[in-house]
C-alpha cells in the first residue's frame, strides 16, 4: 500500500482525509482507485479528455512524475505520492 | 558603486551588530544588504512580514507595489498595518511602519497595479523580486517579467493552512511556468477571500521568502532554486519536492516562445468586463423588496455552514455549492431562484449549475451578502 497525500484544497472531495493508503502498481492505478473511492475528486484531477490537469502536479516521493514515466511511473509499497495543485493566495 | 567605497555609520554598526558578528554576514555582507534593491509585489499577507524583516535587516532600498487600501479584514494577518490605518493606502501605512523600524531604508512607493505595460520598467530597477500577490494573472506576469529581465524571484503562495515557496528565475534554475505550465480556469481554485486563510500562515511563508532574499543578496547558503518547499500548518510539516527547469518551457526553456509580456488576464481565462452574465443578476435591494412583498421566489445560499453561522439572510435556504449537484431535488422548479454567496462569485457558479440542470429562471444576487450588508441591512456583519 502506498500513501497518497491529499492537499487542503481537495480534502473536501476526499471525505476530509489528509492521506489515503491505496494499493496499485503505477500512479495511474493509484489515482484510479482514489477517484473510484471519491468520485468528486475526478473532475478536480482530470480534464474532460481524461488527462491530468496542467495545474495539478503529482510526485512520487520528491520526484515530479513528468520527469519519470508520467502516470505509468511505478509505485512501491513504501512510496508516498503527493498531489500538489497550484495555489495563488498571498494577501 | 563598489562595496569598498561604502561604509556603515556608527548608528548602523550598533543597529546591525548581531549581523556584523556573524562571520557569514560581517561588514561586507551588511554593505551588500545596504546596496540591495528589493521589490515586494503586494504589501498584504506575504508582503507585510517581508517588508518588516527586510527593512529591519537593513535592505537599502525596498520597493512596494500596491494600489489597495487597508480594510479591517486585513488586520488578522497583514501585520504591517494597524487598526488606525483602516482606510489608508497600504503603501503609506507600510512605508511608515518600515521607516519607524529602520529610517535608513529608502522606501519606493509604486501606487499602481502591476501590468504588462509597466512591469518591465518597474522591475528593471531592482535586483530581486519577491512575489506576494494573490492571483494567477499577476503571478504569471511577475514570473515572465523576472525571466525576461533575469531577476531572481522569491516566490511564496498560501491557501487556508498550506503554503508553497521557491526561488524562480535564478541562474540556470526553473521558473514558475516550469512548475505549473498553465493556471487553473477561473473559479476552480478559491482565493483567500473565498476560502479563508490562517492568519499566521503568511507570516511563516513570507519569512521563508525574506530569508531567501537575504541569502540571495549575501550569496550564502543553499537557496530554494530547484526545490519547492511545502508547508502544512495543521500537520506542522515541511516537505520539499524537486523542481527542474523544463527545456520546453515557453519562457525559460531552450527555445522560448514567450519573449515579451502577454495579456495575462486572457492567459488565465479571466473574462473581459461587461459579460452577458449581468442580465442574470439582481441587486440586493431588489431581493429585499421581493421578500417584503411576499413574492414567491426561492432564495438559495450556496456558502458553507460555518459562513452561514457568521452572517445570514433568514429568508434563505442553505445548500453549500459542493453539495448542490446532489441536492437539486430540494430546489423548487416552479419558482424563480435567486442565488447568493459571500461576494457573488460562487453564486454565479451555482446559478450556472442550476441552468445546466434545466432551471430556467435563475438570478445571481450581485455582490453577495457583503453587498446585502452595505445596501440593505448593515446589522448583518461583513466577514
Amino acid at each position: 500500500m502506498a500513501k497518497i497525500l491529499i492537499p487542503t484544497a481537495l480534502r473536501q472531495y476526499a471525505a476530509q482525509q489528509a492521506s489515503v493508503e491505496i494499493g496499485g502498481a503505477t500512479v495511474a492505478d493509484l489515482l484510479r482507485s482514489l477517484t473510484t473511492q471519491h468520485a468528486d475528486l475526478r473532475k478536480h484531477l482530470y480534464n474532460d479528455e481524461g488527462k491530468l490537469r496542467s495545474f495539478v502536479n503529482v510526485y512520487v516521493n520528491d520526484e515530479d512524475i513528468r520527469y519519470l514515466s508520467k502516470e505509468s511511473t511505478p509505485v512501491a509499497d513504501a512510496d508516498t505520492v503527493s498531489i500538489v495543485p497550484s495555489i495563488a493566495g498571498g494577501r | 558603486m563598489p562595496v569598498e567605497t561604502l561604509a556603515l555609520t556608527n548608528e548602523e554598526v550598533q543597529r546591525y551588530s548581531r549581523h556584523l558578528i556573524l562571520p557569514e554576514v560581517g561588514v561586507e555582507g551588511q554593505l551588500k544588504l545596504k546596496q540591495a534593491r528589493v521589490l515586494l509585489v503586494g504589501t498584504g499577507g506575504l508582503g507585510a512580514p517581508m517588508a518588516l524583516y527586510l527593512g529591519a535587516a537593513g535592505v537599502g532600498t525596498l520597493g512596494l507595489i500596491d494600489f489597495d487600501t487597508v480594510d479591517a479584514s486585513n488586520l488578522q494577518r497583514q501585520v504591517i498595518h494597524t487598526t488606525k490605518d483602516i482606510g489608508r493606502k497600504k503603501l503609506d501605512s507600510a512605508a511608515e511602519a518600515i521607516t519607524a523600524i529602520n529610517p535608513n531604508v529608502q522606501v519606493v512607493r509604486h501606487d499602481v497595479a502591476l501590468t504588462s505595460e509597466n512591469a518591465l520598467q518597474i522591475i528593471r530597477d531592482y535586483d530581486i523580486v519577491a512575489d506576494g500577490t494573490d492571483n494567477f494573472p499577476t503571478r504569471y506576469l511577475v514570473n515572465d517579467a523576472c525571466v525576461l529581465l533575469k531577476k531572481p524571484n522569491a516566490y511564496g503562495s498560501i491557501f487556508r493552512f498550506e503554503g508553497q515557496a521557491s526561488v524562480f528565475a535564478y541562474e540556470d534554475g526553473p521558473c514558475y511556468r516550469c512548475l505549473y505550465p498553465e493556471p487553473p480556469p477561473p473559479g476552480l481554485v478559491p482565493s483567500c477571500a473565498e476560502g479563508g486563510v490562517l492568519g499566521i500562515l503568511p507570516g511563516i511563508i513570507g519569512l521563508v521568502q525574506a530569508t531567501e532574499v537575504v541569502k540571495l543578496i549575501l550569496g550564502i547558503g543553499d537557496t530554494l532554486k530547484g526545490r519547492l518547499l511545502l508547508y502544512d500548518a495543521l500537520g506542522m510539516k515541511f516537505r520539499e519536492l524537486k523542481l527542474r527547469r523544463n527545456p520546453e518551457c515557453p519562457v525559460c526553456g531552450d527555445h522560448p516562445t514567450v519573449t515579451q509580456l502577454i495579456d495575462y488576464q486572457q492567459f488565465c481565462g479571466v473574462p473581459k468586463t461587461a459579460t452577458p452574465a449581468e442580465a442574470n443578476e439582481i441587486e440586493p435591494q431588489d431581493v429585499k423588496s421581493r421578500i417584503d412583498r411576499n413574492d414567491n421566489f426561492f432564495l438559495l445560499d450556496v456558502r458553507e455552514p460555518h459562513e452561514h453561522k457568521i452572517a445570514n439572510i433568514p429568508y434563505a435556504t442553505l445548500i453549500p455549492l459542493g453539495e448542490l449537484p446532489k441536492r437539486l431535488a430540494e430546489i423548487p422548479r416552479d419558482r424563480e431562484i435567486v442565488v447568493h454567496c459571500k461576494s457573488g462569485v460562487r453564486s454565479a457558479k451555482g446559478a450556472a449549475l442550476l441552468r445546466e440542470n434545466g432551471f430556467t429562471r435563475v438570478l445571481n444576487m450581485k455582490g453577495g451578502i457583503l453587498a446585502w450588508s452595505d445596501k440593505v441591512d448593515p446589522k448583518v456583519p461583513k466577514y
